[in-house]
């Protein structure tokens, strides 16, 4: 396990406690590796009908024809839900909190914009009726063409029901940092470093996938038993689409099998619920493994341009970003997503003028959404590698570079936050202890209490 | 043909919660009439071991054992509001509640105690073992139990306590971005070392030697957990996994394990790493949010690890063997053997 090194911040650490910093055993360790811990799948009920979503096999296209009827001969199928049986089909999931505009639908109405989104429900008293049913739907499809590209996106017809291929930040195509002057630094620096980043969407890849289980309590209240990694987003949304009171839903979760934010979105449960009312018996909508990989929100593609200028002696003097956020065919989370890598830049360091243009984008892919290291995670691999490249053009040791530009307590990050509680330092003069590093008196007696500062290890 | 080394470093900070529409989580705290106490939440633990470390910071608070402390989550009915469990909040976020509520709980408590003692209740510590005594005085002192059967039966009180943290909202400037969306920032620095086989373009991460700031580490076996569980993520993104191997081509999307590329535990890197601790000054004993960070600084980390043993700059994840070779062929191309 690892050591804490108390030589840093001593007198800010210092404390005597009972129980917080001892390693108390997780109270649901042994329930887990026992297998009794109860996951939302150990719930069942008698007479509990089987959901199994008929998905898009386009990915953009308009809905001509839509037949449930050979679904409905399937034995065992009891009823197919469509768009026609959502009280409020349009939503997005930060309504609660003032993001607009409603740009999804929990049914797809007249046309799909992405391969698995979701048309109509079929339930039946077994997972195999459910899935034959599923299979027997006709849908006939007119195709109509894709956008893949975020930066051909920006310029391509919109395919959306809000105008635009990006989300719109308060009349701005792009969330903004503007801080300090780019431009004139640019013609000021010594070196110029440019450089594109980019990444590919990533699967969560939980152990348990994204499921919930619904029951009707015989007293016009709904009982859902789910994995959400946040009951109350999922509670306000359900009851929001399905246009009932709030406290006519009730949810019991709290134990997940993996969350890493693929459980934040609101997908299972409107639409189970909706099922369970319509039929009056309790409803179960889990994803297999293969929606798991494709259809659930995976983390956003990325992709970044970095231009930075720099000073001979080491400092970056200005750094400007372009990045664009592949939001897939819905809002979701992007749109905070998008801010908060905004809000990341540039970095973990002072650097005395920032441009930032970070752009939401919409194509015809699943919806991302939110992912451990939400906005930050593939920021971070584009900042890092061009710190290492910066490092290596002016020939400094990579360590003793990122000393020199880190942020301390005091300085002004390009977002107008002041600076407190920074470690930048101290982490790279830990880790470099731990390699067994030497760094030089110079560089061993920075602290972040401030730029000019006595060191920090009081 | 060779196995190339190389070594690369990366550092990064991670901001703990992020609020938009403004942050809150709340908590509830009663005594039983046998002196244990139930935490109330609607908040949700991931397997980060959210229930422990809340469970902690009440029974420290309280200033009683902690397996006297039980918490009760996660049913909307019962339990109070929390916004849920991502952007590193929960910690911090429902960990500040429960501070809040045990506060107040501990106040009845002391009074309760005071008066069954015919003492004055700023006379009284915890011994955090289930006694409270007059400071100084261990054994002028009486048992949680006792006191809790006594606000119960005898005096008709209850040991309970409100608890609710909120980051309120913040919106950002349109022009300049200007914004507060966080609470404290946690910090991390990855040396990585890794081997590049130059004829199969197959990386192999060797070590990671990491530094991380975490404010205050609550519980270390479980900041142990999220450190190894969050290296071998940070190795999986960098080397292995996408849904969309010819992004942004839409093909050839991975529909199960067998075709969605991870690393198994015999891919795990060595690991050698420190923690150190600046509390944050708003955070529950200081503590901020690592869930998440702990995957990032390996990420870069091992990228530029690459290029300092083969020369090949790989500026798209994942880091595939053939995005290597590619490289390879062309740096050849410039400089031929």
């Amino acid at each position: 396990m690892e050591t804490i090194d108390t030589s840093f911040f001593t007198e800010e650490r210092a404390g005597s406690f009972n129980t917080v910093g001892t390693s108390t055993e997780r109270a649901d360790a042994r329930g887990h590796v026992t297998g009794r811990t109860q996951f939302y799948e150990d719930v069942s009920f008698p007479n509990t009908l089987h959901l199994k979503m008929v998905r898009s096999t386009k990915h953009h296209a308009l809905i001509k024809k839509l037949d449930v009827a050979p679904a409905m001969k399937v034995p065992g199928v009891v009823r197919v839900l469509t768009w026609k049986d959502v009280p409020n089909n349009w939503y997005t999931i930060l309504k609660l909190i003032g993001v607009g505009p409603d740009d999804e639908p929990v049914l797809a109405e007249d046309r799909v914009r992405f391969i698995g989104e979701q048309i109509c429900a079929v339930l039946a008293e077994t997972p195999q009726a459910a899935a034959e049913g599923a299979k027997r739907v006709k849908v006939v499809y007119e195709e109509l063409p894709p956008v893949f590209d975020v930066e051909e996106a920006m310029t391509s017809k919109p395919f959306t029901n809000h105008g635009s291929n990006y989300y719109i930040y308060e009349g701005h195509n792009c969330r903004r940092i503007r801080f300090g002057d780019v431009e004139t630094a640019f013609k000021q620096a010594d070196h110029i470093l440019e450089c594109r980043y980019n990444s590919a969407p990533i699967e969560h890849a939980p152990t348990e996938t994204t499921g919930c289980v619904v029951k009707p309590e015989g007293n016009g209240r709904y009982t859902i038993y789910s994995n959400t990694q946040a009951l109350y987003f999922t509670l306000d949304n359900t009851a929001l689409i399905l246009g009932v009171q709030f406290n006519k839903l009730r949810m019991i979760g709290g134990t997940v099998g993996g969350g890493f934010g693929g459980k934040v979105d609101v997908i299972v449960e409107p639409i189970a619920t909706l099922g369970a009312m319509l039929t009056n018996r309790p409803v179960k909508y889990a994803y297999s493994r293969a929606e798991e990989m494709q259809v659930s929100s995976p983390r956003a593609a990325e992709r970044f341009y970095i231009k930075d200028g720099i000073m001979k002696d080491g400092r970056i003097f200005a750094r400007k970003i372009t990045l664009y956020v592949d939001a897939g065919a819905y809002c979701r989370h992007s749109t905070y997503g998008t801010t908060k890598a905004a809000a990341h830049m540039p970095g973990p360091y002072t650097i005395p003028n920032v441009h930032v243009d970070a752009y939401c984008v919409y194509t015809n892919r699943t919806p991302s959404s939110a992912m451990r290291g939400f906005g930050v995670t593939i920021a971070d691999f584009a900042l890092e590698s061009q710190m290492d490249q910066i490092a290596r053009l002016l020939k400094m040791d990579p360590i003793e570079f990122r000393l020199k530009n880190a942020y301390r307590d005091g300085d002004m990050k390009a977002h107008r936050k002041e600076v407190e509680g920074a470690a930048l330092v101290e982490v790279l003069q830990a880790a470099a202890k731990q390699s067994g590093q030497k760094l030089s008196s110079e560089f061993l007696a920075m602290s972040s209490y401030g730029w000019g500062s006595a060191n920090g290890k009081a | 043909m060779a196995k190339l080394k190389g070594r690369g470093v990366a550092a990064v900070n991670y901001p703990t919660g992020m609020n938009l529409g403004g942050d809150p989580s709340q908590a509830l705290i009663h005594a039983t009439t046998t002196g244990s106490f139930v935490v109330t939440l609607s908040s949700v633990d991931l397997g980060q071991g959210l229930k422990t470390v809340i469970a902690q910071i009440a029974a420290e608070t309280l200033g009683i054992p902690y397996d006297s402390v039980m918490i009760d989550t996660a049913d909307t009915d019962t339990g109070p509001h929390c916004m849920g469990t991502f952007a590193s909040r929960g910690t911090h976020r429902i960990g500040n509640a429960v501070i809040m509520a045990a506060r107040e709980a501990r106040e009845v408590m002391l009074n309760v105690a005071a008066t069954e003692l015919e003492v004055d209740a700023a006379d009284l510590v915890t011994d955090g073992k289930g006694r409270i005594h007059v400071n100084g005085a261990p054994d002028k002192g009486i048992g949680v139990l006792d006191v809790a059967l006594a606000a119960h039966f005898k005096h008709g009180n209850t040991i309970s306590g409100r608890g609710i943290f909120l980051k309120p909202k913040s919106t950002p400037v349109p022009e300049t971005g200007e914004m507060d969306p966080d609470s404290c920032q946690a910090h991390a620095c990855t040396i990585a070392e890794v081997e590049v086989d130059d004829e199969t373009g197959v990386v192999r991460v060797l070590k990671l030697t990491n530094g991380y700031e975490v404010g205050r580490a609550m519980n270390p076996a479980l900041a142990h957990q999220q450190i190894v569980g969050g290296a071998w993520m940070g190795i999986s993104h960098a080397l292995y996994e996408t849904t969309e191997p010819y992004y942004p081509d839409r093909a050839h999307g991975p529909l199960d394990f067998s075709e969605y590329l991870m690393p198994g535990p015999a891919d795990l890197a060595e690991m050698e790493s420190v923690i150190i601790e600046r509390p944050a000054s708003n955070g529950p004993y200081g503590a901020k949010g690592i869930g998440e960070m702990t995957a990032n600084s390996p990420i870069p980390a091992i990228a530029n690890a690459i290029f300092d043993a083969c020369g090949v700059r790989v500026t798209s994840l994942p880091i595939t063997p053939e995005k290597v070779l590619r490289g390879l062929d062309a740096l050849q191309a410039v400089n031929p053997v």
